[in-house]
């Protein structure tokens, strides 16, 4: 040892401050705090949070029902009674903006990670395995060049009341819609990932841990994984955007949930016929959507350099 | 120091012998081309070549850029299936060995890379990667695994508090030292040294391979040391092997091969070494070589060096010279020498 000492002098041993005899450093303490530095991603937190919050906690404050019908209150402005007005039947917007809340953040993260899940398998699979990577790939431009709405509504068409049967009309509905969004979106994060894990597969610390010995899905989850996260953090939180948006097309044509059922969507589409007698119907859905798109993706910019070591300040 | 060195019996490591021996070793690669992957040629990266490293020496393999050092290194630890050829490792053939059975011989040869900052996962701390190795085997659990990593921190001098950090906080000599731990961790008999120094800095460069040269003995290794610094080789190796487009071209015991090289390509290389004494500096006489490498998908015929050869003749391009033993120890494939 004290030979060593001698010919390999500990260049920054004497340079360190004591501040390195700290406890043990784990990852996601790490992640953690970093995250919790990054402004955009701590704003997105809060608005995401006081959104589910509302969402959630809102009904049992505001009792107001969402189906009341009351048509001499129909196409009011923002008032007391009704602080975001009321449709063309006089329901309370404020009720049924946080009822359609539940169901599409519900809808929006399920198929978010439905999607991510499948497309983070298919191109790790792809990416990893020279011998998967045709057959896998090509099955990922097959689902790309289908014409996606009229796949959707022939699905839709056909599951809708088997599945009604089975888990009851909005529990049935809502799983087939997610399970729809979920299937036909997985494809982009599917190619990001395979050409991110082709590129990673090549560096020399995967070949170290090939010479080390480490079992192909020790390799995958130890290296390929933890180096791809950029892409896939990207990928989910566009995601939710697109999940909830194309909620709403289902449910403007019909096929999402049944027309009294509402979502973001629907009352966004059902209120742009209203626009220009009142605003607010279309405003409050859209911006409802706008602000949970927003901050999951400032919370996805501030995971990706979190879990990033070398933008850890 | 390393006590868990001492796990393995002593005896169980002989001394004496040649715990490598690669005999005509080839490594091809397919050049395919367009939709249906057929193959339009090969790339000759390694075309038979052949040596033996005995237990605790050093072989150094030389060479320009792209001759095949490094997948010649690559292809002796079966991270790559060889082509053809034989790679005999402690008196086991090793050269169709698969799954399991390669996996458990992994531990006992490993690798330390060039670039330092890729051969380190950027998303794992200095501890987990030094702990990888333990880990994949199931050597040391828990507190012993952690102690285990203190001990190979120290042992290549680096601070074992440091374990908690990430490899971009080091510089480019500590990182080569993270390495060089991880390859040391399951106690391996033999380690392909990759240009190990050639992405360092001179004043670092010297450190590291006198690291290398006290853990050789200290843990009884056998390096395969791959350089293209003919000036650094003559300090750690005990032999050179010198490679030139996929072929071993002359392979010597050091003192031999720097007093009186024998192939005209190993001329060439050690006239290049600049001399640190002004007067003989003066008096070097330097043979340029002309041209570039010849591509490996497409060889020269006879003798490979042929094309850039100062002292090439006719036989040179229709017979290939035979890979010859010469007094001394000495092996040397040119028409010339004989």
């Amino acid at each position: 040892m004290s030979e060593l000492d001698l010919i390999a002098p500990r260049a920054d041993e004497a340079a360190e401050p004591a501040a390195l005899d700290q406890a043990h450093r784990s990852l996601w303490s790490d992640v953690r705090r970093q995250f919790l530095r990054h402004p955009g991603a701590l704003v997105g937190m809060i608005v995401l949070a006081a959104i589910v919050l509302i969402v959630l906690a809102g009904p049992y404050l505001w009792t107001v029902s969402p189906d009341r019908i009351n048509p001499r209150i129909a196409n009011r402005g923002m008032s007391l009674d009704h602080p975001l007005g009321t449709d063309n039947l006089g329901r309370d917007l404020f009720a049924q903006v946080m009822a359609g809340g539940r169901v599409s953040l519900a809808v929006g993260i399920s198929a978010m990670l439905i999607a991510v899940t499948l497309g983070t398998t298919i191109g790790v699979l792809a990416g990893f395995f020279r011998r998967l990577d045709g057959i896998l790939m090509r099955m990922t431009e097959l689902f790309l060049a289908l014409p996606i709405l009229p796949l959707l509504l022939v699905i839709i068409l056909l599951f809708r009341d088997v599945l009604r049967d089975l888990f009851g009309p909005s529990a049935g509905i809502f799983l087939l819609i997610v399970f729809v969004i979920g299937i036909t979106s997985w494809m982009q994060t599917a190619r990001v990932v395979r050409a991110e894990v082709l590129g990673v597969k090549e560096r020399d610390f995967v070949l170290a841990a090939r010479s080390i010995g480490a079992r192909p899905y020790k390799i995958i989850f130890r290296h390929i994984l933890p180096n791809v996260l950029s892409p896939i953090m990207v990928s989910g939180t566009l995601g939710v955007a697109s999940a909830i948006i194309i909620e709403s097309a289902l449910s403007f044509l019909g096929l999402g949930f049944p027309p009294d059922f509402p979502t973001w969507g629907r009352l966004l589409y059902d209120g742009a016929n209203y626009m220009t007698l009142n605003p607010s119907r279309v405003i409050w859905p859209g911006l409802a959507i706008s602000l949970t798109v927003l901050s999951v993706n400032f919370i996805g910019d501030g995971l990706r350099d979190a879990l990033d070591p070398r933008l850890r300040s | 120091m390393l006590d868990s060195a001492k796990t393995r019996p002593e005896q169980s490591r002989p001394r004496g012998g040649d715990l490598l021996r690669i005999d005509g070793l080839t490594m091809h690669f397919p050049i395919t081309k367009g939709m249906f992957r057929r193959q339009v040629g090969t790339i000759r990266a390694v075309d038979g070549i052949s040596f033996e490293i005995p237990r605790v020496q050093t072989l150094a393999l030389v060479g320009e850029s792209g001759c095949g050092k490094s997948t010649a290194g690559r292809t002796i630890l079966r991270l790559y299936d060889p082509t053809g050829g034989r790679i005999v490792f402690d008196g086991t053939e090793i050269t169709g060995m698969a799954g399991e059975t390669l996996r458990r011989l992994r531990p006992r040869m490993q690798m330390i890379f060039q670039d330092p900052q890729a051969c380190l996962n950027p998303r794992m701390t200095v501890g987990s990667i030094v702990a990888e190795p333990l880990a994949e085997h199931g050597v040391a659990k828990g507190r012993r695994r952690r102690d285990r990593v203190r001990e190979l921190l120290n042992a290549v001098g680096l601070n074992p508090k440091f374990a908690d950090r990430y490899p971009h906080e080091f510089s480019g000599g500590q990182r080569q030292r993270i390495g060089i731990a991880r390859a040391i961790a399951l106690n391996p008999d033999f380690i392909v040294c990759d240009e190990p120094i050639a992405a360092l800095d001179v004043s670092i460069q010297a450190q590291v391979v006198n690291l290398l040269q006290d853990l050789q003995a200290q843990l009884g290794l056998t390096y395969l040391f791959i350089s293209h610094d003919l000036s650094m080789v003559r300090h750690i190796a005990d032999r050179v092997a010198v490679m030139y487009l996929g072929k071993l071209v002359e392979l010597a015991p050091r003192r031999a091969l720097y007093a009186a090289p024998l192939h005209p390509y190993t001329q060439a290389l050690l006239s290049a070494i600049p001399i640190p004494e002004p007067e003989a500096e003066r008096r070097r006489t330097r043979i340029i070589l002309k041209g570039d490498v010849p591509s490996p998908a497409n060889p020269p015929s006879g003798c490979r060096f042929r094309t850039r050869c100062p002292v090439a003749f006719d036989r040179c391009a229709v017979e290939e010279p035979a890979w010859r033993k010469r007094d001394g120890e000495r092996w040397v494939a040119c028409h010339r020498v004989e």
